[in-house]
């Protein structure tokens, strides 16, 4: 039996016939714990593509082929998406789960695809001497930690000495990431640090919060995903904890963790990569994609945060491209020239304002031994009565003097467990 | 120490009401067990379900809309009216559970009556998988905010008269109070149903001696539509409370794990030792935890601290108990003869 | 027609005790090793490798090891995702702290070591029966999870707490790491597939196997007959988290490369695990076989089937993987509540008399 259902699926599989086109795997999670934060990221990938192809006729010339696979957050799945699209000639993943990333970096870097994960997944990736095909630009954890903590600072006129500061975290590899800058961080502005971990899925947190109640911290900093986010905003509203020094990280600051709480959650802070509002691309995608009827998902997503984040990761992409046809003059790039193009782009203002989403992101350039972008992230608020994020402040850099040294540290550590060698960029 | 004391005081108070929350799960998983032998893992994903069909009603959803919109090609999200008053949407859901109740037992039970417990425990793993595919089909996989006028957030009257008491206002969650006075009302309202009503009758009986039940003209097939009926409505009620906190939402339905160590405790086949079960868990992994995480009491001995074992201690807390009483507290003792 | 016993005559006890009694079921046998071992290695591709076989052949382990527990010896577990996490973690720590081993003498103490930790968690098993003990098993589940994701020596004190399997060779050929190839990784986990299946098969028939038959079918008169309940459960344990274990340690070193214990060897590989064992059927070896493939092919096929060649969205297609799954394990139940295995029984049954059945 086994073998018969081989041969049938041998044969599906062999019919689809290769095109010459811009693939695109887009290995999305629309079912499982994790899916509200799945749906509008994948929908916010894919209809920007679909809008280049609609629009321009995709990129250089080339249309987009997105290949769509589900994780359901996965990494076993992860794994089969992986191999099922790779032979496609896809340019470049973007799983966005860590544990998928895990997977993905020792395999997309010996198939020679790059990877991009957009903050998230192994932070010291950063250092493209140590990881050739991975790009977490425009920033990772370590730096949206410091980003909080450097926020804090200017709050509160430069010194946090003797503040008390909880990290409440997902008790997972993601979760995990911004220990060790806060721990550094703490040392060097002598706040206290209080860890408190919530294991998957979150739905229970009554105990962390009544150690919070009792600990009274200043600040609370959440790294949460999926519902422990929904639970710990509606926790922090029941036992009155003030909202404004209730800060997530931007996996934690999406309108589906706030709305469930009501106007409890009403000044709740969290970090945000990409800026908000209504930019011309917006508009684009609508006559060009949803008025057609060509919507990933059912296209009530348009304009929220993780669709935007969604949208911006798919810009970066499409940019990254542009360059690499420039790069090497031909218009149907190979993975390898992707991953040239990648190191090479630089998102100016002028460039994101071209492209219709002025503001959508931090200027930032790539380079050989930098694939971690400038690191910078803006505060964003939220305002219960308008159902709505308003960013706070500009994009607000963290400090590199903390985090290089870690991410130096941790790569080092990677390239000695797996025998990899260090490329040099100098030349 | 005197402050540690208050605090472990706040944290028994608060480890009884979510204690509470578990049992309203585990009721239910003993209503199917007592009446059919039936280990219902399916419960947690009835409580999904329930909630979700609920939210869904109450807003005025399409059912399967997007697989309608994937076939047809067409754009149908609402139906022309956006909200359902909370007791109308209920009651519909309560019908809908009593459907599902009948479903379960027409196809899947009615099939496979007299088959070894594993078996059936098997079916129910089946139930849950299906459930939880229709319940995506049917109302998509976004997280959706369920409000029927619930009260959450601190009670102020026990904040401040614990605040007079011991100068440190205690927290308990209004939410858990509704809880925990729903759960009495349910509880109550099943008693009195098994033991003053006709078909309640019929259920002891049958929970009693399938074969004598049989003998004496009670349909077997009756009862058990009946209690998968009424562990649909426990279900309705835990999902709503539970969906309350957080959003109803796929992590609904892992609630059912947080139950299994509450019924190891309490027995499979005993009402109150749901509750009792219920109340001891949640008792003891609040203040285990609060024990071995604060650096003033577990710390000051060991040197270092534990956190987030929550998930764990409620099993072992429970295999601890079963070492001793293999039944459960309050399980019917196993006679075992060759 | 060739599949009869007509004709083939036993002349030695050993004869008549083989495995495979029946001609042509031995030659089918040895055919299909033979397409394993000869033919498959030259001709896999990633795909077929990555997505498929190199899963079937680790859970094929793991669910031979909880059929022995569960199948042969009536322990219902569900404690097997704890058990594979304890043989990754054991694989680690043996992999960075001693690169000079050989990755099957690792992959065997690993076993040995969860072996260890298994028959810990077995002891209850002597009080605590039937469903109270699935439940039982469940903490040993959690604490493992629990365990490896608090105590950062067992990821090396890393930053995020994944662990990474470094590449390994054996005779010059890299079998773990991403530079290792697929038909090596292939023929490495079958190599353990064949060893372990054909020990399990023999195991199960002989004295212990019999011992564990009598504890499942009922433990006091087994008792009574002389079989000692201490040791048949607790060596069904112990075999039994051997099994599992070395099946962790393949899908972390071989398989997967990277993990995080949460995540990979959560409560639904517990349930995973157990489906295929009853898909498949309980107290058999084919079952294991039956059962995993079963449920490494059925969500591929469906996907294949759903978004490739339907071209539905992924989300629905999803969703209807599990309606179908619940869908199917209901159906099997009601139509053959022993599982692929005894359907696989009822076919030789039937063709062992055809064409002429009366």
């Amino acid at each position: 039996m086994k073998k018969l259902t081989t041969m049938v699926m041998a044969g599906v599989m062999a019919s689809g016939p290769a095109l010459a086109d811009l693939v695109i795997p887009d290995l999305s999670y629309r079912t499982g714990a994790y899916a509200a934060g799945g749906i509008p990221f994948s929908d916010g990938y894919q209809d920007y593509f679909n809008m280049l192809n609609q629009r321009d006729g995709g990129v250089g010339g080339e249309m987009f082929r997105i290949i769509e696979c589900e994780t359901a957050y996965n990494t076993e799945r992860g794994v089969e998406c992986y191999e099922a699209t790779k032979g496609e000639g896809a340019l470049v993943y973007q799983p966005l789960s860590t544990g998928i990333t895990y997977q993905l970096i020792p395999r997309a870097t010996a198939d020679g695809i790059p990877l991009h994960t957009m903050g998230y997944g192994r932070t010291s990736a950063a250092n493209g001497e140590i990881f050739s095909n991975v790009f977490n630009y425009p920033a990772n954890y370590w730096d949206g930690a410091s980003v909080i903590i450097n926020a804090l600072l200017d709050e509160n006129d430069g010194s946090l000495e003797g503040q008390k500061i909880v990290l409440l975290y997902h008790n997972s590899a993601y979760g995990r990431e911004p220990i060790r800058t806060l721990e550094v961080l703490s040392e060097q502005h002598g706040f206290e640090l209080v860890q408190l971990a919530v294991d998957h899925p979150g739905q229970e947190q009554g105990n962390q919060w009544l150690t919070i109640r009792r600990e009274r911290p200043d600040y609370v900093i959440m790294w949460g995903w999926g519902v422990m986010n929904q639970v710990a905003v509606q926790e922090a509203a029941n036992i009155r904890f003030p909202m404004e020094n209730f800060i997530g990280n931007w996996w934690a600051g999406a309108e589906h963790d706030v709305i469930p709480a009501g106007d409890a959650a009403n000044g709740y802070r969290a970090l945000n990569m990409n800026g908000l509002g209504d930019m011309p691309v917006f508009a684009d995608i609508q006559t060009h994609v949803h008025d057609a009827g060509l919507a990933a998902g059912d296209g009530s997503n348009l304009g929220s945060v993780l669709y935007t984040r969604g949208m911006y990761a798919a810009m970066l992409a499409a940019e990254a491209i542009r360059v690499a046809q420039e790069m090497h003059g031909v218009a149907a790039i190979t993975p390898a020239m992707m991953r040239d193009g990648m190191e090479a782009l630089e998102m100016t203002a002028a460039r994101m304002e071209e492209l219709g989403a002025p503001g959508i992101g931090p200027e930032f350039s790539v380079s050989c031994s930098d694939h971690g972008g400038t690191g910078m992230a803006a505060m964003q608020q939220w305002n219960a009565s308008e159902q709505e994020w308003v960013t706070l402040t500009d994009f607000i850099a963290p400090d590199d003097a903390v985090t290089q040294p870690l991410i130096e540290e941790d790569s080092a550590m990677f390239a000695a467990e797996n025998g990899i060698e260090a490329r040099d960029c100098a030349m | 120490m005197p402050d540690q004391l208050i605090f472990a005081m706040e944290v028994v108070a608060n480890g009884l009401m979510t204690g509470v929350m578990y049992a309203l799960v585990a009721l239910g998983f003993v209503l199917i067990y007592k009446a059919s032998g039936i280990f219902n893992y399916a419960q947690g994903v009835m409580a999904l379900f329930a909630a979700m069909t609920l939210v869904g009603i109450q807003e005025g959803r399409v059912p399967f809309a997007h697989l309608i919109n994937a076939t047809f090609g067409t754009e149908i999200h609402h139906l022309p009216w956006h909200s359902v008053p909370a007791l109308l949407a209920i009651a519909l859901t309560v019908l809908v559970m009593i459907g599902l109740a009948w479903f379960v037992q027409k196809v899947v039970f009615h099939h496979l009556v007299g088959q070894e417990p594993i078996i059936l425990f098997m079916a129910t793993i089946g139930l849950a998988y299906f459930l939880e595919g229709v319940a995506d089909l049917m109302w998509g996989s976004e997280i959706r905010t369920l409000d029927i006028g619930l009260p959450q957030g601190i009670n102020t009257i026990i904040d401040e008269t614990t605040f007079n008491w011991f100068g440190y206002g205690f927290f308990i969650d209004n939410l858990d109070i509704v809880a925990a006075i729903v759960a009495a009302v349910l509880v109550a309202g099943l008693v009195a149903f098994a033991q003053y009503t006709k078909q309640g009758r019929a259920m002891r009986a049958v929970a009693d001696d399938h074969q004598a039940a049989l003998s004496v003209g009670i349909s077997l097939n009756f009862v058990w539509i009946l209690v998968w009926s009424l562990a649909g409505f426990v279900a309705l009620v835990a999902g709503t409370m539970w969906g309350a906190k957080s959003g109803v939402q796929f992590s609904l339905s892992l609630i059912a794990l947080k139950a299994l160590p509450v019924l190891m405790l309490g027995g499979f086949t005993s009402i109150p030792g749901a509750i009792v079960g219920g109340l001891i868990i949640g008792v003891g992994e609040a203040l285990f935890e609060f024990i071995v995480s604060s650096n003033d009491i577990f710390g000051a001995v060991f040197g270092f601290t534990l956190n987030a074992t929550e998930n764990w201690f409620a099993y072992v807390l429970a295999l601890i108990f079963l070492v001793f009483r293999p039944q459960g507290l309050f399980g019917e003792k196993i006679i075992e003869r060759v | 027609m060739f599949y009869r016993e007509a004709g083939d005559f036993k002349t030695s006890y050993a004869a008549d005790n083989q495995t495979f009694p029946i001609a042509f079921d031995r030659y089918r046998y040895y055919f299909v090793l033979f397409i394993a071992i000869a033919v498959i290695p030259f001709v896999v591709n990633e795909y077929w490798a990555n997505a498929l076989l190199l899963p079937f052949l680790i859970y094929a382990i793991a669910a031979i090891g909880l059929n022995i527990l569960t199948g042969y010896c009536g322990q219902v577990s569900l404690g097997t995702g704890g058990f594979m996490a304890v043989g990754a973690y054991a694989t680690y720590k043996l992999m960075t702290a001693f690169p000079g081993l050989d990755m099957v003498t690792i992959t065997f103490l690993s076993g040995f070591i969860t072996a260890g930790v298994g028959v810990l968690f077995g002891l209850p098993s002597l009080r605590i029966k039937g469903f109270y003990l699935a439940v039982a098993t469940l903490a040993a589940q959690f604490f493992l999870v629990w365990l490896f994701n608090r105590v950062p020596w067992f990821y090396n004190y890393s930053a995020s707490g994944q662990i990474n399997a470094p590449e390994r060779t054996m005779f010059g050929l890299a079998v773990t790491g991403p530079n290792a190839e697929v038909w090596v990784k292939y023929l490495f986990c079958l190599f353990f597939v064949i060893l372990l299946a054909w020990v399990a098969r023999n195991l199960t028939r002989g004295t212990v196997g019999r011992q564990w038959m009598a504890i499942r079918d009922m433990d006091i008169a087994a008792e009574i007959i002389g079989v000692n309940p201490l040791k048949a459960k607790l060596t069904a344990f112990a075999i039994s988290s051997f099994y599992v274990g070395i099946s962790g340690a393949l899908l972390f070193s071989v398989f997967l490369g990277a993990v995080e214990v949460g995540e990979a060897f959560g409560i639904t590989k517990s349930f995973l695990v157990l489906f295929m064992v009853i898909i498949g059927g309980l107290g058999s070896i084919f079952g294991s076989f039956a059962g995993a493939a079963f449920l490494v092919l059925l969500p591929v096929a469906l996907k294949v089937l759903g978004v490739d060649t339907l071209g539905w969205p992924t989300d629905i297609v999803a969703h209807f993987q599990l309606v179908i799954v619940g869908g199917l394990i209901i159906f099997f139940l009601i139509v053959e509540p022993h599982g692929l295995a005894q359907l696989w029984r009822l076919a030789k049954e039937k063709l062992r008399l055809w064409p002429f059945p009366h």
